[in-house]
């Protein structure tokens, strides 16, 4: 009995408080009063403004290394306005989802959807929130060429198919008038660790080459048809600069920040375009919000490469944070969800200048629902403060 | 009062020696367990097939073998004439100022983190290697039949030598140091009585010395055989980490067994992906205990096993 009665007292001093400030905020709190246990300002809801006594001080997660940077970032914020130490481990999306599944983190991180047999291997169930955009773009050494090359989705199928072996063929030329392209061996180069990287790529060409589909597929690792491995971003980056006539990929922001030349890539709507953070968050502009609530089987459409936006760079992918559909420990899911907020709110006026797309609005809203519903011993965890 | 002292004292160090082993025998069963259903789904085509592939679930670690098995040897045969005539000089030759300073160093290369091997092989050695040793190859050895085929393929630094060349400047110091010990065990008579005899000193050190200390070298070459075996990280990032076909080329990017644990292990997100590449680690586990175990019988021999009357 105590709690709510003094909930309210303070909903009402604050509420007193903001009378002279925002007439509409006061007038929109009792619809959601209803409906939460009644506070205007509780520090426990979000927007996040203030320490919350009712959150667990120290949680913990692991996953992508893609969003590693932009989460740190976060969670310095969030540390200076709740005093809440988040750890985050970027060891890769499969450690995030072998760590979540098996409990031994509080949340997840991937930047691939999981597979049906990883979905069933959660009998709990979980949500994979959208907080932010990459982008995978493909990077090359061919001497004497200034212009950033223009490659059609069957030209990239068709090198890491080893099919087309020089860069003076035709499919590469063609789309390159007025670029003297020599008569030099392709040899790609992929992420011979498994990475999210690899798995957004292969599920782009899986996406735009049948032929890729059947014998490669799309995942972390695949059986690459050739070429040379190099681990992480920086050695497939290392590998391309030293030998003239590779070709290889890596992310947008790595590639920005190591002033690396990349190509230009046709899109789904036949439009060539080049890869920035504008044309990544055009690709989830037609993002259809899956059912968030059984993703098993829906996993195409948390996929957005190859979207079919005119102006969308095709090789970009959203990075999510798995979250369970219940916690256990509430102290520890309010923590959780308010970082979550916080990241996909205000934590996205970060993302340009560490290299990270934002959310469009769509996408924004889609995650606002999703933390919306998650709950604790059934009853449900984030209150929206008006 | 002591002698239960004694005995409290004898049951607890016994513990402490027996903690070694269980925990060998205890990792042994895990990577066992974990690797079964590996095992069990494919069998000996495991160890006979190179299709490596995650997205279909087929595992064959044949390039693995290949790769970890070429680039040992390359790394042995380059290093063991270096390491051995290094210690002939060393033990018979070497003015004794020279002695100290020299062997000290060439132990100090196996101090030097093995990540630090890496990053100087990916920025100084690979384009060397790329530029000027396997062009240079290829246009003098990659011209002879049959061997010719070892160089052929487009040189791009990130292969198969490349990964020898690396493992073969890692396992200098400890090859050299055993087989300056070995040397140096070989007793003073040996080498007095050839040269009493009128040998020269290089017949004295290949007739008398070289025999007699052979086996313990050849150890030293085990041992160095069993850290290229296990070695992962600067391999990693020069071998070129792709398992296509077994060529038969030194010139075309591998996969060894360690570095596609450590590459493919934190990713391994299903259950068979997973047992897949711990039977490799299982591999690597067996084939490293053999190695020491047949190091440890050839050095106890050459170093034991003296002649009769023998002064060491």
């Amino acid at each position: 009995m105590k709690k709510p009665l003094i909930a309210s007292m303070l909903a009402f001093a604050t509420m007193l408080a903001a009378c002279g400030g925002s007439p509409p905020a006061a007038s929109s709190s009792p619809t959601t009063g209803a409906t939460a246990t009644g506070a205007a300002a509780d520090p426990c809801g979000v927007p996040v403004k203030a320490k919350c006594p009712a959150e667990a001080q120290n949680v913990t997660g692991a996953g992508a290394t893609f969003p590693g940077p932009l989460y740190t970032k976060w969670i310095d914020q969030y540390l200076q306005i709740t005093g809440v130490q988040i750890n985050y481990q970027a060891i890769g999306s499969g450690g995030g989802i072998k760590g979540f599944t098996d409990k031994t983190v509080d949340f997840g991180a991937s930047d691939v959807p999981l597979t049906d047999a990883q979905f069933d291997a959660i009998k709990e169930g979980l949500y994979m929130v959208p907080m932010a955009l990459g982008a995978v773009v493909p990077t090359y050494n061919v001497p004497n060429v200034t212009a950033p090359i223009k490659f059609t989705p069957e030209a990239l199928a068709g090198i890491y198919l080893e099919q087309i072996k020089k860069w003076n063929d035709p499919k590469i030329t063609a789309e390159n008038p007025g670029v003297t392209l020599p008569d030099l061996a392709i040899t790609t180069v992929h992420r011979s660790d498994g990475s999210g990287t690899t798995g957004v790529f292969t599920d782009y060409l899986s996406k735009i080459s049948p032929d890729w589909k059947t014998k490669v597929g799309s995942g972390t690792t695949v059986n690459w048809p050739g070429g040379v491995g190099g681990s992480g971003n920086a050695g497939v980056a290392g590998a391309v600069k030293n030998q003239p006539g590779t070709i290889g990929y890596v992310e947008l922001i790595y590639a920005i920040q190591n002033k690396l030349g990349y190509g230009v890539v046709k899109n789904a709507a036949g439009k060539y375009i080049e890869a920035s953070l504008d044309s990544t968050t055009k690709a989830a502009d037609g993002f259809v919000s899956p059912d968030f609530g059984n993703l098993k089987g829906q996993q195409a459409k948390l996929s957005i490469t190859n979207s079919t936006n005119a102006d969308a760079w095709p090789i970009s992918t959203l990075t999510f944070l798995l979250l369970p559909k219940d916690f256990s420990d509430k102290a520890k899911g309010l923590a959780i969800l308010r970082f979550a907020w916080y990241g996909t709110h205000e934590g996205q006026a970060f993302a340009k200048d560490l290299g990270y797309a934002p959310l469009p609005s769509a996408v924004q809203k889609a995650a606002e629902e999703v933390l919306k519903s998650i709950t604790s011993g059934g009853s449900k965890l984030l209150k929206v403060n008006p | 009062m002591t002698r239960s002292i004694d005995r409290a004292f004898a049951a607890g160090v016994a513990a402490l020696a027996m903690l070694v082993p269980l925990t060998l025998v205890a990792i042994t069963i895990l990577i066992l367990i974990d690797s079964w259903p590996a095992l069990t789904t494919f069998g000996l085509s495991y160890f006979s097939t190179t299709e490596w592939d995650p997205v279909k679930l087929v595992f064959g670690a044949a390039a693995y073998v290949y790769g970890t098995l070429v680039t040992t040897i390359v790394a042995v045969l380059l290093a063991t004439p270096i390491a051995v005539g290094a210690a002939i000089y060393l033990t018979e030759f070497a003015p004794r100022a020279v002695r100290a300073p020299v062997a000290f160093t060439i132990e100090l290369l196996a101090y030097i983190p093995s990540i630090v091997y890496g990053l100087w092989a990916i920025f100084v050695m690979v384009p060397v290697m790329r530029a000027v040793v396997e062009p240079g190859l290829q246009a003098t050895l990659g011209q002879l039949p049959v061997i010719g085929k070892l160089f052929s393929g487009t040189p791009i630094g990130l292969d198969l030598l490349s990964g020898g060349v690396v493992l073969a400047i890692m396992i200098l110091p400890i090859l050299m140091a055993i087989s300056r010990e070995v040397l140096l065990a070989v007793p003073p008579t040996q080498r007095e009585a050839m040269i009493g005899l009128g040998a020269t000193r290089w017949e004295a050190v290949s007739r008398a010395v070289l025999p007699y200390a052979r086996p313990g070298i050849i150890g030293g070459a085990v041992l160095g055989i069993a850290r290229a075996f296990g070695e992962t990280m600067a391999v990693t990032m020069v071998v070129g980490n792709s398992s296509r076909d077994i060529s038969g080329s030194l010139f075309v990017p591998g996969y060894t067994m360690a570095s596609a644990i450590a590459n493919q292990f934190v990713e391994a997100d299903s259950e068979l992906y997973f047992s897949a590449i711990v039977e490799i680690a299982l591999v690597l586990l067996l084939v490293g205990i053999v190695v020491n175990a047949l190091a440890r019988v050839l050095i106890r021999r050459s170093i034991a096993d003296r002649p009769a009357g023998a002064v060491v």
